[in-house]
């Protein structure tokens, strides 16, 4: 449960000796929490005159909002697009494994499915709220099945679909409900898109671009009929070229409506894209720099073959290859190893590397209020970390929902 | 007076806060027996350069303070007299200041207590000299109409009544002040100088502060640094038990 500054009965917490990131910067300063909310200690003092009743010493370490991943297909042998008659469990799973990487929130992804899918698996995947239990539920991303044929990647060509027949109407045919629905990726440059964006965007769902072979005038099109998103830039698009950018283009185009950002999604881990090709995005749109693991099934599962539905997968390190063979098999980096190795890559500075997986999805959702900083009042999911950005603890509403085990005990 | 000179801000700054910590301490506070310390106070509360928040940040947030123990003159009170009435009874009631702390303005003005000021006045609403303005403008981003031009203030006469006082003065647009304040006469346009009249007042300040004084008085005082600098070293703690 959460209240606001206004619930007065429930205990207030100090988080000392630690850095917090706030504003931007990171602040020698303590975090104040009650009610699962971040407490302005000002307020408390002067006006209600009291001090914490606990506090919790945090050694030195960095706290940072809760990492937002938007794009994650599944993990620890979950497929969040199978369906079976408890996704719940599923989803369940990767929600509590994925608190260990510093996740706080995320959205189920589905990739290109039958109808039949969609209607079974969406209303197993309702928006919930994080706890002890697992990250919080922020609601679906639907990465498919209007997208183009030509750059579908792994997506199942039997089941792309187009809406050029009734638009919005084939949307809704083909998902069923969209209660749960908060993403949906696809390519603009079929039919009548500008219709479904429209109407999608009107839902408050958030339009995303991707899988596509759009040039940079339909992308921009999109992006004015309220497009916000770039599905997993450089990845299943048409490369920048000097006199067409394509969808690449966004991060510089000066067609976006006034006072709109751009977010676009990137996987940084080390192998889905070159780290110069991460610093020229970075550099060119560094507000707009959004960290996503875009992982499979295969994550967590550590090194070796594992079986998953009908592929085999080899898993070594941080990167899975359909067994037997050279080619990559979807990502599998976790959260918190994308953030270490953006910021390596990049150069970028602690804050920025934190931002990129937590303030920026959380503006990409329109809930930068409450999710994806350490405002006050702001809900307090934040990750506790050392020095190298690993994940010492993980606390959502300010109660702690995983621990870093201490060695030597 | 005591006055003590050291070579630069910071020094004077540590210097000052070696001298409090030690009267603390050496007071022997307690559960029943209270340091009192005073400091000046100012601005309207939750504006973004209150006296509140600026309280919170540089002190309060830093110290294991029990809210209830401090108390702040509120700009924002419905009935500013009774607000200035009853803060002169609080510090009656915790058995007066035992150490007041201030700065001087370039006017020579201690707390809010412009030239003209009545040396022995009490906790009041004081309109703001064009100089206090012009000198606060820095925490408005430089616009003048933003600075507030009415303040509530402790009174000469109640930072008088405390048992001992210290007055910090850095920087060279202060030291005109300083020389009003100590080598010219009790005067209410300089109101800093009511302090030569304290039994127990110390100036500490820097060498550009002192730019205005006679090269007699300064030699004077620094030559007794060996005698002041016995009263911040050794530094005690409360741990110690002392």
């Amino acid at each position: 449960m959460r209240g606001g500054q206004g619930a007065a009965w429930a205990p207030v917490l100090q988080f000392t000796n630690c850095r917090i990131l706030r504003g931007g910067a990171l602040l020698r300063e303590d975090l104040w929490v009650r009610g699962g909310r971040v407490l302005d200690p000002e307020k408390l003092f002067f006006e209600e005159r009291r001090v914490a009743d606990e506090q919790r010493d945090c050694g030195g370490c960095i706290l940072a909002p809760g990492f937002i991943d938007v794009q994650i297909n599944g993990g620890f042998g979950v497929d969040f697009s199978q369906a079976t008659e408890d996704v719940g469990s599923g989803v369940a799973l990767v929600a509590r494994r994925i608190l260990s990487h510093g996740v706080t929130s995320f959205c189920p992804t589905l990739v290109t499915s039958p109808p039949e899918v969609y209607h079974k698996v969406l209303p197993q995947i309702p928006v919930k709220s994080g706890g002890p239990h697992g990250a919080g539920v922020l609601g679906v991303h639907l990465e498919g099945p209007f997208i183009s044929r030509e750059k579908r990647g792994a997506h199942p060509e039997a089941h792309l679909r187009s809406f050029e027949a009734n638009a919005f109407q084939d949307v809704l045919a083909t998902y069923g409900s969209l209660d749960n629905v908060r993403i949906v990726t696809l390519a603009p440059e079929l039919g009548r898109s500008h219709e479904v964006i429209r109407a999608l965007t009107a839902l408050g769902i958030c339009v995303s671009l991707g899988h596509s072979v759009a040039d940079l005038g339909t992308a921009e099109e999109a992006v004015q009929s309220g497009a916000s998103f770039i599905t997993h830039l450089f990845n299943a698009m048409l490369p920048f070229h000097h006199r067409d950018p394509g969808i690449v283009g966004l991060l510089t185009s000066d067609q976006l409506p006034p006072g709109r950002r751009i977010f676009y999604g990137l996987i940084a881990d080390g192998t889905h894209t070159n780290p110069a090709a991460l610093r020229i995005a970075h550099r060119a749109h560094p507000q707009g720099l959004v960290l996503v693991t875009d992982a499979v099934p295969a994550l967590g599962l550590g090194n070796g073959r594992h079986t998953l539905g009908q592929q085999e997968v080899e898993v070594d390190g941080l990167t899975a290859y359909v067994a037997g063979t050279k080619t990559l098999s979807g990502s599998i980096a976790p959260m918190d190893a994308c953030v270490r190795y953006f910021l390596q890559a990049t150069g970028c500075g602690v804050e920025s590397a934190l931002e990129a997986a937590s303030l920026h999805p959380a503006r990409l959702l329109g809930l930068e209020k409450h999710k994806g900083t350490l405002d006050f009042g702001a809900d307090a999911d934040f990750v506790v970390l050392d020095d190298c950005l690993r994940v010492r603890a993980t606390y959502i509403s300010g109660e702690l929902v995983w621990q870093a085990e201490v060695a030597g005990q | 007076m005591r006055l003590v000179i050291l070579d630069n801000y910071d020094l004077a700054s540590e210097w000052a806060a070696k001298y409090i910590c030690n009267r603390i301490i050496q007071f022997r506070p307690g559960k029943d027996r209270y340091f009192t310390l005073g400091l000046p106070t100012g601005l309207p509360r939750n504006h973004p350069e209150s006296y509140h928040s600026y309280m919170w940040n540089n002190f309060f947030k830093h110290i294991d303070i029990d809210p209830n123990n401090a108390h702040i003159l509120d700009g924002n009170a419905t009935d500013l007299q009774a607000e200035c009435e009853s803060f002169e009874k609080k510090i009656k009631e915790a058995g007066g200041i035992d150490l007041f702390v201030g700065g001087i303005g370039p006017d020579g003005h201690i707390a809010f207590n412009e030239p003209g000021s009545s040396l022995v006045s009490r906790t009041r609403l004081k309109t703001l000299a064009m100089d206090t303005i012009l000198a606060n403008a820095k925490y408005f981003d430089g616009d003048l109409s933003k600075v507030p031009t009415m303040a509530l203030t402790v009174g000469v006469g109640t930072v008088m009544d405390a048992r001992e006082v210290m007055i910090l003065i850095t920087g060279a647009h202060k030291a005109f002040a300083l020389y009003k304040a100590i080598e010219e006469g009790v005067n209410h346009m300089w109101t800093v100088s009511a302090f030569q009249q304290h039994p127990r007042t110390i100036f500490v300040c820097d060498e550009d502060a002192t730019l205005e004084l006679r090269v007699k008085t300064v030699k004077y005082f620094k030559g007794l640094m060996h005698v002041h600098n016995k009263l911040v070293d050794p530094l005690y703690s409360m741990k110690e038990g002392n």
